[in-house]
C-alpha cells in the first residue's frame, strides 16, 4: 500500500472518527490522572500555608526541591512497595474490587463534559468530549450513583466494625445527597431546555451575566453543597472521621489500594469540578470574549481556539478543586444527624421550591 | 461508529488502571504474614469482626432515596419537554409536586429522618 493511499484512506470518515476518539480518550486519561498527584501536594502544602509552617518541601530532584512537588511520586513509590495485607475474614472478591469500582466511575463522567466547540476536522463534525451524547446529564447522573459501589463495599467487605459503620454512613450520606444533587440540576435544563452539555455551554455564551451561576444561584449553591457530600470531603467528611473511626471505609485497606482509593477520590472531584465549570461557570467559555472573537483573533485556527478554550475550563476546575481545600480547612465536620437533616429537610424542599419558582419564571418570560 | 464505544473503552482502561495498582501490590511488596497483621483493626482489643448488625435506620433511607430519585427522574422528562408542554405541563408537574410533597410531609412528621 502506497502512502497516497493510505492518507486516502485516513481521511475517510471513520478514520477521522477512530483517530479523533482515541486522542480525546488520551487527552481525558492524561488529565484526570495527573490531577491526584498535584492535588495531594496542594492539599499538603496548602493547609501548611494557612497554618503558618512549612508542609513537605523536601523531595525533589537532585538539588532542586521545587517545592516538594515531587513528593506524591515518592509517596505513591512507597505505598506500591508496601506489604499488601487483606483482612482476615474479607470477602476477597468485593474487598479487591471496591478500589477498582472508585477509579473506572470516576474517569466514565469525566467521558461526558465537553472540553472545547464542536471542531470541523476535513469536513466532519467532531464533538469534543470523548462522548457527546444529547442526554449527557442523565449518562452524568446515572454513572455518579455508581461511585456508591465503592464505599459499600470496601467496607462491608474488609470484616471490621470500623469499617463497616464508616461505610454505611457514607453509602446513606451519598444516596441522600444525590437526590438534591438530581433537583439541583433540573432547573438548569429548564432554562436552557437541553440535556446535552455542550449545548449547555454553548448557549450560556462567553458573559458572565448569562451564566448558570447567575441564571440559577440556588441551584448553584445546592449543587455545590452537593458536590462536597457526593465526595465525601470535608465538612461532610464523617465516612473517614478520622477521629472516631480510624479511617472509615478504607481502614483495612493499605498500599496500592488505598493509592486507588485516593486516586478514585481526586479525579472525582476533579470531574465534579469540571461538571460545575460547565453547567453554571461556562465551561469552555472564556470570560468576556467570544468563541467567534477568539477564532478570529487566532487567524481562524478553530483548534487553537480549542485548546484556549481547554485551558480556560482547566483552569476554572482548578478554582473549585483550590475550594475543596479551602473549604476543608476552614469548616469543621458536621454531626450526622445534622448531615443527615442538612440533605433532607434543608436542600430537598429548597431543591423543589426552587425548581418551581424558575418553572414558573421561565413560563412567564417564555409562553405568552 | 457506536457513540457508546468510546466509554465502553474508557471503562475497560479505568478497570485496567485499577487492577494494575492492586496487582502491583500484590507482586511487589513484601510477602511474609502472620496472625496480627491480619487481624482486622480493633486498636488493640482481640479482633472480632463484625458485619452482621446495622441499624434499620440504614435501610429507611436507602428505600426513601430510591423512592426519590425515582421522582426526580420523572422531573427530567418533564423539564427536557418544557417548552412543548407550556403551561399545561407546568399544571401537571405541580400536581405531581403536590402528591410528592405530601409524601416527603408524610415521612417527615413519622419521624423517619430523624436520628438519634
Amino acid at each position: 500500500m502506497g502512502l497516497d493511499e493510505l492518507l486516502a484512506l485516513l481521511k475517510t470518515d471513520t478514520a477521522i472518527e477512530i483517530i479523533a476518539a482515541v486522542i480525546k480518550i488520551l487527552v481525558v486519561l492524561v488529565v484526570c490522572l495527573q490531577v491526584p498527584p498535584v492535588m495531594v501536594w496542594v492539599e499538603r502544602r496548602a493547609p501548611a500555608m494557612m497554618q503558618r509552617r512549612k508542609g513537605p518541601n523536601r523531595v525533589g530532584i537532585f538539588q532542586w526541591r521545587l517545592y516538594g512537588l515531587i513528593q506524591s511520586l515518592a509517596d505513591t513509590v512507597k505505598l506500591v512497595f508496601k506489604q499488601e495485607v487483606v483482612p482476615r475474614g474479607a470477602n476477597k472478591v468485593a474487598y479487591h474490587m471496591a478500589p477498582i469500582f472508585g477509579v473506572f466511575t470516576a474517569l466514565l463522567i469525566a467521558c461526558a463534559i465537553p472540553f472545547g466547540n464542536d471542531l470541523m476536522i476535513f469536513g466532519q463534525k467532531i464533538g469534543l468530549s470523548v462522548v457527546r451524547l444529547d442526554v449527557g446529564f442523565l449518562f452524568i447522573l446515572a454513572i455518579s450513583s455508581l461511585a456508591v459501589y465503592t464505599v459499600t463495599l470496601a467496607g462491608w467487605s474488609s470484616n471490621s466494625k470500623y469499617a463497616l459503620l464508616g461505610s454505611l454512613r457514607a453509602s446513606a450520606q451519598m444516596i441522600s445527597y444525590e437526590i438534591p444533587l438530581g433537583m439541583s440540576l433540573v432547573p438548569i435544563v429548564v432554562i436552557f431546555g437541553t440535556l446535552d452539555l455542550n449545548q449547555i455551554v454553548v448557549s450560556q455564551g462567553a458573559f458572565p451575566w448569562a451564566w448558570g451561576v447567575v441564571r440559577a444561584p440556588v441551584s448553584f449553591l445546592l449543587f455545590l453543597i452537593c458536590m462536597f457530600a457526593e465526595t465525601n470531603r470535608a465538612p461532610f467528611d464523617l465516612a473517614e472521621g478520622e477521629s472516631e473511626l480510624v479511617a472509615g471505609f478504607h481502614t483495612e485497606y493499605n498500599s496500592a489500594k488505598f493509592a486507588a482509593f485516593f486516586l478514585g477520590e481526586y479525579v472525582s472531584m476533579f470531574v465534579l469540578s469540571c461538571l460545575a465549570s460547565t453547567i453554571f461557570f461556562g465551561g469552555w467559555q472564556a470570560p468576556f470574549i467570544p468563541y467567534e472573537t477568539i477564532v478570529k483573533l487566532v487567524g481562524g485556527y478553530a483548534w487553537i481556539a480549542a485548546l484556549i478554550g481547554f485551558t480556560v475550563l482547566i483552569l476554572k476546575a482548578s478554582f473549585f478543586m483550590w475550594v475543596y481545600v479551602w473549604v476543608r480547612w476552614t469548616l469543621p465536620r458536621f454531626r450526622y444527624d445534622q448531615l443527615m437533616g442538612l440533605g433532607w429537610k434543608f436542600m430537598l424542599p429548597v431543591g423543589l421550591v426552587n425548581l418551581l419558582v424558575t418553572a414558573l419564571v421561565m413560563a412567564a418570560l417564555e409562553f405568552h | 461508529m457506536n457513540p457508546y464505544l468510546p466509554v465502553l473503552i474508557v471503562l475497560v482502561l479505568g478497570v485496567g488502571l485499577g487492577c494494575i495498582l492492586s496487582a502491583l501490590a500484590h507482586f511487589i511488596g513484601p510477602r511474609p504474614l502472620n496472625k496480627v497483621n491480619t487481624d482486622p483493626f480493633e486498636c488493640g482489643v482481640p479482633a472480632t469482626g463484625e458485619r452482621d448488625k446495622m441499624s434499620v435506620k440504614f435501610y429507611l433511607t436507602g428505600i426513601l432515596f430510591i423512592l426519590f430519585d425515582i421522582e426526580t427522574v420523572f422531573l427530567y422528562l418533564w423539564a427536557s419537554a418544557f417548552k412543548q408542554l407550556g403551561w399545561f405541563g407546568i399544571s401537571e408537574i405541580i400536581v405531581f409536586l403536590v402528591i410528592l410533597f405530601a409524601g416527603y410531609i408524610y415521612v417527615v412528621k413519622r419521624g423517619a429522618l430523624e436520628w438519634d
